[in-house]
């Protein structure tokens, strides 16, 4: 009880945190928009040449645009959440401070995460999603369920993504500056998600590696929940199970990473 | 608050050095004193990056990976279609490949610039205003990332792998074009990168308004005009210049129509173009600079 109270202070913290940032915000928005734009007659030349391409028309296509750049910063699909943060308190030795607090380390930055991750979906998901609705034919679901469906799987979504986020930011345990592996999982992260290609239109083997990746729960599962491409009870199991299994590999590692920091005294 | 610890590294290597006592000068020679000093902060933080070799392998790996993998996508897109608004890959690539160059040698010189927001912000940018150099050159060298390397060398691949596979006949005129074209690009994208940490004077913390015009307009670049709306080409043409760093020059060497039914001479007008921006771009840091307010410290 207590403790929940706790956790949940701390995601209003991080949510209020980001909400200052009003000029930031809307750079983001403004950002995200003209990569929308882009992508958007990128695909449609694509799917002009091709209709059809990965099980989706022209307008599904379309929306996949938009709910990618509303997502983006959401999901932090390219990095960019609490991590760099936590990253930042290892190579200080600040995180020392952090392992006396009565509080558990992991839901903490999950809790501050998840506090970020909330308003950058209602700072900088909602204006391009509508901007993209109002300038573009999307095939959108007309009953709520759907959308409930959709929130549902976002949700599962910020979870997949700390866990990969968390395991990244611990790696500065060993190597101090950690910015390097940061960058590339968040690279790799990027494509796996399907932020520039949608993931059923990868080919073969290759498709099938990346649909069965983590990542393919940040964009490609709640798109397809969203469109009823996807059945949303199999792709929550999916979702639900790549979580634990990172939420699990993150507590691990941060058992072993804290016993190093005792060891070097802080 | 790291960085000021590692500014300050920055302000012992350039006030022990000869640029001592140049702020006299500086009026005279500004640009040569520029140069000087971005040359010094620049060597200066590659030798701070080697320090930590590993970290400076992968980050020049991650960079090129990150770009790689766009080209990835698209070569996953030609793995279903034939073509994307009437362009080959090749063709594609040839496209994608300067853009990619470009934008690759003004972001190694000019990228540390969007860091100007942050600085204004948290006060750090009073150090560099006393210090007897130019500020541009103070802003531009920070940081020097020399693992952006890394997206050049992905560009100056792709481009070699366009140039080998596309069509082209090759005259004196189309070769002499492509190094003009590569150094215009990477003069428009610097003005760029200028101009964006001007706006940044104005608007401290909105530096992601900078990313639309530079990662957007390098994305949009690698891509055929003929993909994009008509108003969006004009855009990019008459008001915000970019389709002179690929899109005009290169339909010249490509031997394809100029979009916007524009005269052929415009292929030509890169170099001049890229001289113009420049200078607005000076002008609007000049003038962000003079509103400059410190936030105190």
């Amino acid at each position: 009880m207590g403790s929940g109270r706790l956790y949940l202070a701390v995601a209003a913290g991080g949510f209020r945190r980001y909400a200052t940032y009003r000029a930031a915000t809307a750079a983001g928005v403004f950002t995200n928009t003209v990569f929308g734009l882009i992508l958007v007659y990128t695909y449609t030349a694509l799917w002009d040449e091709k209709p059809h391409l990965g099980g989706y028309d022209l307008a599904q296509a379309v929306t996949y645009v938009w709910i990618g750049q509303s997502l983006f910063k959401t999901l932090a699909n390219g990095g960019g959440g609490v991590e760099s943060e936590l990253m930042e308190r290892i190579r200080t030795g600040d995180i020392a401070i952090d392992l006396y607090r009565p509080a558990d380390l992991q839901l903490w930055w999950l809790a501050a995460d998840l506090g970020r991750a909330g308003f950058e979906l209602l700072g900088r998901g909602v204006i391009p999603f509508v901007f993209g609705a109002l300038v573009f034919d999307l095939a959108l679901p007309t009953d709520v369920s759907s959308w409930v469906a959709f929130l549902g799987a976002v949700l599962l979504a910020m979870l997949v993504s700390f866990g990969i986020r968390y395991l990244v930011a611990l790696s500065a345990f060993w190597l101090l500056d950690g910015t390097g592996v940061a960058q590339m999982v968040m690279f790799v992260g990027w494509f796996c998600s399907g932020m520039i290609l949608p993931l059923n239109v990868f080919p073969g083997t290759l498709g099938e590696v990346v649909r069965a990746l983590p990542w393919s729960s940040l964009l490609q599962a709640p798109a397809d929940v969203l469109m009823g491409h996807a059945d949303p009870l199999g792709t929550y199991a999916f979702q639900a199970m790549w979580a634990v299994v990172l939420l699990a590999a993150g507590r691990m590692v941060q058992r072993a990473a804290t016993r190093r920091v005792v060891v070097q005294g802080g | 608050m790291v960085d000021t610890g590692r500014v300050a590294d920055t302000g012992g290597a350039v006030e022990s050095g000869e640029v001592t006592g140049s702020g006299e000068l500086a009026r005279s020679g500004r640009v040569v004193d520029g140069l000087r000093v971005y040359r010094m902060i620049s060597a200066m933080w590659i030798r701070s990056t080697m320090a930590y070799r590993a970290s400076f392998l992968m980050t020049t790996l991650g960079n090129f990976t990150a770009t790689a993998l766009d080209f990835v996508a698209i070569m996953l897109m030609f793995s279903r279609v034939d073509a994307l608004g009437g362009y080959t890959l090749p063709q594609v690539a040839f496209l994608y490949g300067l853009s990619s160059t470009a934008f690759g040698l003004a972001d190694l010189l000019l990228g540390s610039m969007e860091k100007l927001g942050r600085r204004v912000r948290d006060g750090t940018l009073d150090t560099l205003l006393v210090r007897p150099a130019p500020v541009l050159a103070q802003m531009a060298a920070d940081q020097f990332g020399l693992r952006r390397l890394g997206r050049i060398t992905q560009g100056v691949m792709v481009l070699g792998y366009g140039l080998a596979t596309v069509d082209i006949d090759w005259t004196a005129l189309k070769l002499l074009l492509m190094p003009v074209m590569i150094l215009s690009g990477a003069g428009i994208f610097g003005a760029v990168f200028i101009a964006g940490a001007a706006f940044q004077f104005v608007a401290k913390d909105a530096s992601e308004v900078q990313n639309a015009f530079t990662y957007g307009g390098t994305t949009m670049l690698q891509y055929p005009p003929t993909v994009f709306a008509t108003e969006l080409v004009r855009g990019v043409t008459f008001v915000f210049p970019l389709a002179f760093v690929n899109w005009l020059p290169a339909t010249y060497v490509l031997g394809v129509p100029l979009p916007l039914g524009l005269p052929a001479w415009v292929a030509f007008l890169s170099p001049l173009v890229a001289v113009g921006c420049c200078a607005l771009a000076g002008l609007a840091w000049r003038a962000g600079l003079r509103t400059y307010q410190s936030t105190g410290n």
